[in-house]
């Protein structure tokens, strides 16, 4: 058996996580989600005093938004949409029919306005260009969603249905960078302080096809991504745990963000994937939170 | 070979520069060139020359100039004459 669905059964048989028959869609255990609760409230620790503007969005975006994005161009693989029934009753007839026989009842599905978020500040760029123009001295923001990335998959650090916290800064091209910088510091101390052990690398998205090699060999080339990467089902891959993105103009040029001066804004993120940090501290601690070492329970619950 | 990386350009780059003002060696991403646009040019050199970048090329130097493009694609043509 390998190294993820072993975690992954003992996830289930410590109720930690629930299974739902299918892969990547999980239930949590209240113990697991105090867990993800007193990590955000270490992020809050970090990060409250920047003045950032919160914001919580449910998981599911305009599908407008979503279709200006561009999130089509680069990963349609991952991407999730909201189907509904809009027939009539004959039509519901017909459906009923199809799911007797067991026939594909979900053909006459028509696409809704909603599409699942694909990650937690993707609702908020057209929010802030809808304001008008950002201060000089630049926005900060505070977000975190349920998104949805379709790729099932036996590792439990790779679900489909998972918390993105994020903090975006909008501004200077210095401003933003710096923001970026100051995060990634902060990372590597907040992962130190619960113990675990990280490294931070470069890195790209997983943008589709041969051209989203091109994408994803620029994106590397000017060091627009890095991720906080921690061991968890494996040591030679470790799982990126947090992303430290720079946009440069890309969404401030798509979103119309200016700056007080017409100038475009730049744009930064930074991502702590919840599930990913839950699921490192209980493969790295052990999976009763009674046995973390005391040190590492002090810095998450006082 | 130069036209025709040209009028690529012009069809598929975007460029809110006429291609014709840009020099050889003008950096194709300070005129304008987006990393989405780039991907295009890509694709349409690969039907026009009928060639398929390896791995190793799809990069923004690969795409950088008009001169980068065509050193590309000789650099593509010369490896498979010589295959």
């Amino acid at each position: 058996m390998d190294m993820q669905t072993n975690f992954l059964d003992r996830l289930f048989e410590s109720g930690l996580l629930i299974e739902t028959g299918v892969d990547g869609l999980y239930g949590r255990s209240g113990e697991f989600e105090e867990v993800i609760a007193a990590f955000e409230r270490l992020i809050d620790r970090f990060g409250g005093k920047d003045g950032a503007e919160a914001m919580r969005f449910p998981p599911g975006m305009n599908r407008a938004f979503f279709e200006t994005s561009g999130y089509m161009k680069s990963f349609p693989q991952l991407a999730g949409t909201v189907h509904s029934f809009c027939g009539n009753e004959l039509d519901h007839m017909s459906l009923l029919q199809c799911m007797e026989v067991g026939d594909d009842w979900t053909k006459g599905q028509e696409a809704t306005d909603i599409v699942l978020t694909p990650a937690a500040c993707y609702p908020l760029y057209p929010t802030v260009a809808r304001r008008g123009a950002l201060p000089m001295t630049g926005k900060l923001f505070d977000l975190q969603s349920y998104c949805f990335r379709h790729e099932p998959s036996k590792d439990p650090a790779r679900q489909q249905l998972f918390r993105m916290r994020e903090y975006v800064c909008m501004g200077t091209e210095s401003h933003v960078t710096d923001f970026r910088q100051s995060w990634m510091d902060r990372g590597v101390e907040m992962m130190k302080l619960v113990g675990l052990e990280v490294e931070i690398d470069v890195a790209n998205d997983p943008f589709f096809g041969r051209a989203g090699k091109m994408l994803a060999n620029n994106q590397r080339d000017q060091n627009l991504k890095f991720e906080l990467l921690i061991p968890i089902t494996s040591r030679a891959k470790p799982t990126a745990c947090m992303s430290f993105n720079y946009h440069q103009d890309a969404f401030g040029t798509k979103w119309g963000l200016n700056l007080e001066d017409g100038s475009v804004a730049h744009t930064a993120c930074v991502g702590f994937g919840l599930e990913r940090i839950a699921l490192a501290l209980f493969h790295t601690h052990g999976l009763d939170v009674k046995d973390w070492p005391d040190a590492v329970r002090k810095v998450l619950w006082g | 070979m130069n036209e025709t990386i040209r009028d690529i350009l012009t069809k598929v780059g975007g460029l809110p520069v006429p291609v014709a003002d840009l020099a050889d060696d003008s950096d194709l991403y300070t005129s304008g060139l987006s990393s989405f646009a780039s991907v295009q040019v890509m694709l349409a050199i690969e039907e026009k020359f009928d060639i398929e970048f390896p791995d190793n090329l799809l990069n923004r130097k690969s795409f950088a100039s008009i001169a980068a493009i065509e050193g590309t694609i000789r650099q593509i043509l010369k490896a498979r004459e010589a295959a």
